[in-house]
């Protein structure tokens, strides 16, 4: 069990907790992610570890309400407690021992992922820069946050109404022709599948080392199972164990974003039914 | 002495029609006139042949004779002592393989139903109000690493000699295969939790949620945390692909995949939220244990048609003789000497159908069993909407992967002493699954209660 100790409303989907969890968050490191589960007949869904504060025993999470189980994570609140919550799962993210630019791309709940990745690139004597998008700036997350822990900040908007106006790629190749913070040593992408694959295009011709964090479906997060398997330089690769970051010249996108809808049509059933129970109960 | 008669008592089963279509346990137990009467059958050999067929050597004579003489509470003292997990063995054990294959009676009888007795022994102990408990009398602490046979064992038997034991499992519920990948129509819950709860009376803690290797690592227990000794029993629980097209398409999965959401995750029932498919026809890749506890979980996720595909032929099965006679019995189809070459994508990425080819058996192999030869122009085509592969698996990497020290074979076993389960780092004992690939649950529990021994005469020698 893990109690929540703090939140707070991100975006109207999206919602950042902060648990407790001593043992968690002494051993975390950036690019892992923990296992939750919310009820006794609920599923283990995996969610990044965004930050991490090994004095204080805690570890925080942003959670995208986009079908059943996480809506019931955004319907909780501080001293709420998470039923189930095991981790760290998966290899943290290889970083260079210093001297590198490293940039980390953030879209979505990925954004947040960015914190402790930020936090250690920049610990290892690196370059950190973070680029985050969003459609518009209410839907930007955590950059007041990232500010604090990268020595570079790139904001991207759809609209314009911060930031660059254009897309995370957009910048990013402006970086790679040498703009602002300059020409990156390293790539890392933390996003929905999407913007990873049009991550992957952009860096392709440039020779630049760019890491992708995929996020199949996943049951068990530790080997087990065999449902997170993605397909990597034509090699089936667990993400849970032999991930969840790889190569982004090397996957195949296509058939990751084929398999996360496998359940489509179940996960809006059990949407529905939450939906309703929900209503049943107000 | 009675008459012996020459058949086991059957054993009470739900109907074929009416199982196929539930959870329910298959097998309902004996009475206690079942078990009277089927112990005296037994001839209670001066030289129990029986006895050298089980791996952890259970008193068969003495407990069958205890049961024929209605003394139950004796019967379950005679088979605790040698087998702590009496009630999910009597259910899972191959006995056909193991004592029942070597009792007297075997040969021209049948044999007595040793693993029936056993499970109802097991079943009344359940019954009777528990004896009072030992207590933690030792100062020393000891960590298992895993809640399988193995670990489960482990800890039951270092707690009786009065050491402080804690259970970590990476997953949310203890048990290992126990929990996630035997039925529950084969092993109900209620018996694994009950085996359970009698290691907490006994003041065993089981931590959830902790993957060692990641969450704490092994040095972390021998050091900081204080633990005196500790035990691997993190099993073989990494599933293999065929490595055949379309083995990525939506609707193909492990059997461990396909299991565990239906066990763990509780996918059948209505109010679970985990996904499963309930495909109108499933094929299953594989004729071992697995692969009939997944074709018969098929059959009650509603499935019309469940088969199992067998590049082999019946004789090389390795499935207990019980589920094949009760996969048969429940109408699952078996295609044997067929081996699969492509699973089909319908055009959208999900799985239309199974492309075979038929074998014939040829010389022995490596293994000793007959290789499997393709015959030439012989592949044709099953319509299926999910293909569950249960074609073995290999020991999970969390704890090796992230571990200094601790020595491995090629395919990732660790290396531990047969005898004590030492491992090449001082006091860290290893058995089950996780050392000798997937095998089964006696040995599991065998090699735990090994190592409690080893540990015990380690850290209290003499
Ligand atoms: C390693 C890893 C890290 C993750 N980190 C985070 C995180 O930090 N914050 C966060 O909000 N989510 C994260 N996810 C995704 C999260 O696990 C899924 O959104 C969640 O499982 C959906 O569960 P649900 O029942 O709410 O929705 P469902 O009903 O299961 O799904 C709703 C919709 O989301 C899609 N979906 C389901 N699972 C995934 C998935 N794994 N990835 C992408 N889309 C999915 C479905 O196709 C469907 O369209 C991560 C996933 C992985 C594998
Ligand atoms: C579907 C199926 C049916 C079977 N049917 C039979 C049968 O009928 N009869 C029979 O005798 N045998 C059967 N077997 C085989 C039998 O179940 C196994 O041989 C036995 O369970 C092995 O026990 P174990 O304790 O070594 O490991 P497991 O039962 O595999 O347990 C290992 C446990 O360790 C945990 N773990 C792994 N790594 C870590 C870590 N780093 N930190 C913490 N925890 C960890 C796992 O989550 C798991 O819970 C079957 C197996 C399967 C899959
Ligand atoms: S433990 Fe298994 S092999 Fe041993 S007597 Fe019991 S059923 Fe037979
Ligand atoms: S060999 Fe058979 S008959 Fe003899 S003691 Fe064992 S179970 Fe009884
Ligand atoms: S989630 Fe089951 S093996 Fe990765």
């Amino acid at each position: 069990m893990s109690r929540i100790v703090e939140t707070r409303q991100l975006t109207p989907v999206t919602k950042m907790f902060v648990l407790d969890n001593r043992l968690i968050a002494e051993s975390a490191q950036a690019g892992q992610f923990v296992m939750l589960r919310v009820h006794k007949d609920g599923e283990r869904i995996p969610v990044t570890i965004a930050d991490y504060d090994r004095e204080a025993g805690t570890i925080t999470i942003v959670v995208q309400a986009v079908g059943a189980t996480t809506r019931r994570v955004d319907a909780l609140d501080v001293g709420d407690e998470i039923l189930d919550v095991a981790g760290p799962l998966g290899s943290p993210i290889e970083i260079p021992d210093g001297g590198a630019h490293v940039v980390g791309v953030g879209g979505g709940f990925g954004a947040a992922a960015l914190l402790c990745l930020m936090r250690e690139i920049h610990a290892k004597g690196n370059t950190a820069t973070a680029i985050v998008g969003a459609r518009n700036q209410d839907l930007l997350i955590m950059t007041n946050e990232l500010l604090g822990v990268a020595d570079n900040v790139e904001i991207c908007t759809d609209d314009g109404s911060a930031g660059m106006k254009g897309f995370v790629t957009q910048r990013l190749a402006q970086l790679i022709e040498g703009q602002g913070p300059g020409r990156p040593d390293r790539v890392i992408a933390i996003g929905p599948m999407a913007m990873m694959r049009a991550i992957a295009a952009t860096t392709k011709e440039s020779g630049i080392k760019t890491m992708v964090s995929m996020d199949p479906l996943m049951v068990d997060g530790t080997g087990m199972c065999g449902g997170c398997r993605v397909i990597v330089d034509g090699k089936s690769q667990f993400a849970c164990i032999d991930g969840p970051v790889f190569d982004a010249q090397l996957v195949d996108f296509d058939l990751a974003m084929r398999r996360n809808k496998a359940y489509a049509e179940q996960e809006k059933a059990a949407a529905e039914r939450l939906a309703c129970a929900t209503a049943e109960a107000v | 002495m009675p008459v012996k008669r020459f058949d086991k008592t059957p054993m009470p089963t739900q109907v074929a029609g009416m199982r196929a279509h539930n959870f329910l346990e298959v097998n309902e137990g004996y009475t206690e006139d079942h078990a009277r009467f089927e112990a005296e059958r037994c001839l209670r050999c001066q030289d129990p042949i029986c006895v050298t067929g089980c791996p952890v050597g259970v008193p068969i004579p003495q407990f069958i004779h205890a049961v024929a003489l209605g003394d139950m509470q004796g019967a379950s003292r005679l088979l605790r002592s040698a087998n702590p997990l009496a009630s999910v063995c009597g259910r899972v054990c191959a006995q056909e393989n193991q004592c029942e294959a070597r009792c007297s009676l075997a040969g021209r009888f049948n044999p007595v139903a040793i693993g029936h007795l056993e499970r109802f022994v097991a079943d009344w102990e359940r019954t009777q109000t528990q004896e009072a408990k030992p207590q933690i009398t030792r100062t020393e602490k000891v960590a298992i690493i895993g809640s399988g046979p193995a670990g489960l064992v482990c800890a039951g038997e270092l707690a009786r000699l009065g050491y402080s034991v804690t259970i970590y499992e990476a997953l949310h519920a203890p048990g290992g295969v126990l929990r996630y990948g035997i039925p529950e129509f084969r092993l109900p819950k209620d018996i694994l939790d009950w085996e359970i709860s009698l290691l907490t009376d006994l003041g065993v803690k089981i931590e959830c949620n902790v993957i060692i290797g990641r969450t704490l690592s092994l040095d972390q227990l021998t050091t900081k945390m204080g633990y005196s000794a500790v035990f691997i029993g993190t099993g073989a629980g990494l599933p293999q692909f065929l490595g055949i097209p379309g083995e990525n398409l939506v609707g193909v999965y492990s059997a461990n995949e396909y299991l565990t959401r239906v066990n763990l995750m509780r996918g059948y029932s209505a109010d679970a939220d985990t996904p499963v498919a309930h495909g109108e026809s499933v094929a299953i890749v594989g004729a071992g244990n697995t692969a009939m506890d997944a074709v018969r979980t098929a059959m009650r996720m509603g499935a019309s048609k469940a088969m199992v595909i067998y590049r082999r032929s019946e004789t090389e099965m390795s499935a207990r003789e019980e589920e094949y006679h009760h996969a048969k019995e429940e109408g699952v189809e078996f295609h044997w000497l067929t081996n699969p070459l492509e699973i089909i994508d319908d055009g959208n990425g999900r799985v239309s159908g199974l492309r075979c080819q038929r074998m014939v058996l040829g010389e022995p192999d490596k293994s000793g069993r007959a290789r499997p030869v393709a015959i030439p122009d012989s592949e044709f085509v099953i319509p299926v909407d999910n293909v569950v592969l249960a074609i073995g698996t290999t020991p999970n990497p969390m704890l090796t992967r992230t571990t200094a020290g601790l020595s491995t074979t090629p395919s990732g076993c660790i290396v531990a002493d047969e005898r004590t389960g030492s491992t090449s780092r001082s006091l860290v004992f290893a058995g089950g699954d996780a050392v000798s690939g997937a095998a089964t649950v006696i040995l599991a529990a065998g090699a735990g209660k090994r190592a409690a021994s080893a540990i015990h005469e380690t850290l209290n020698p003499g």
